[in-house]
């Protein structure tokens, strides 16, 4: 297969949650997730409210997948940033190797702060993760161990 | 890829429907939307054109209940089927767990079903991934495309 799965334990979880958390801070931001590049949401944290962090994670995917796209077309690697401004909203992503940093913010931040500080914690989350990959997991019980037919026929009943 | 998540207990797979232009993977995808219950599903985002035709993706959370304690959540994605979108098909192929190939049904089409088949199977293997290997619903309204289309792989 082409990545090996991302297995978090609990307390890298908080781990990341806090920077998450100095980062909405720092940047004055409404919402700050990460996300992998398939789409999967990691962390989410701020004023989520109703905001649809499951479709807007899989979006924000779908954005980097396209502009990494393109910008294999004229001989780049990838854009390590993709902003979109809106007249209230806007979005900044910063892609972190195989995760993306997304943070929304209003006219309470501006763009200069939010690259700034997202491209500070940009270092720390990527050693992190890569303390993630080299983690051993074979301690960790598989969740599909003790999964059997009925169990799976029972999500269809 | 499948992520699992601990902390919340959480599953979440990654489901493609795959298949030629016009052979009814959004309608798929719609008629999940029409028959699940609201509370199992989130939103149904369509990256289509003015047209209604697929332009990047559609894509639906649908949440299945829990598989020893864990709430298994499957994200369900469509593929543009026109033949030029092939970039795009294979960057939504990334990280896929399973795929629904969508045969039209109409004869004059299977010609259609084959081509998209074999450029299912290219675009996996440019992902890392075998059509042999992950697993594969084969979907159409007729019985014979399914079975001419079994035999093929």
């Amino acid at each position: 297969m082409a990545d090996t799965p991302i297995l978090l334990r609990e307390q890298q979880y908080h781990q990341i949650k806090a920077v998450l958390a100095r980062l909405r801070m720092d940047a004055s931001a409404k919402v700050v997730f990460l996300v992998d590049k398939d789409g999967q949401e990691i962390a989410s944290l701020g004023e989520v409210g109703n905001l649809d962090t499951t479709s807007l994670a899989s979006l924000a995917a779908g954005n980097v997948a396209a502009t990494g796209g393109m910008a294999a077309l004229i001989g780049e690697k990838e854009f390590p940033t993709l902003s979109h401004e809106g007249e209230k909203e806007s979005i900044h992503i910063s892609v972190i190797g195989r995760l993306l940093l997304v943070v929304v913010f209003d006219d309470r931040s501006s763009l200069g702060l939010v690259k700034l500080r997202s491209k500070q914690v940009s270092h720390q989350l990527a050693t992190m993760f890569d303390e993630i990959a080299s983690n051993d997991f074979d301690d960790l019980d598989s969740p599909f161990a003790g999964i059997t037919d009925e169990d799976i026929d029972s999500l269809f009943s | 890829m499948t992520f699992i998540n601990y902390a919340s207990r959480e599953i979440n797979c990654k489901i493609v429907y795959y298949g030629p232009g016009l052979c009814g993977k959004t309608t798929n995808l719609q008629y999940i939307f029409d028959s699940t219950a609201p509370q199992a599903r989130g939103k149904l985002i369509s990256l289509a054109t003015e047209t209604d035709r697929t332009l990047f993706f559609d894509f639906m959370p649908l949440e299945l209940g829990t598989v020893r304690g864990f709430k298994t959540r499957f994200h369900l994605y469509t593929v543009p089927g026109q033949v030029f979108y092939d970039a795009s098909r294979k960057l939504i192929l990334k990280g896929v767990d399973g795929v629904v190939f969508v045969a039209d049904s109409q004869e004059e089409r299977m010609d259609a079903n084959i081509e998209s088949l074999y450029n299912l199977e290219e675009n996996l293997k440019s992902q890392g991934y075998d059509l042999m290997k992950i697993p594969y619903v084969c979907s159409s309204i007729s019985e014979i495309s399914i079975m001419l289309l079994q035999s093929m792989i």
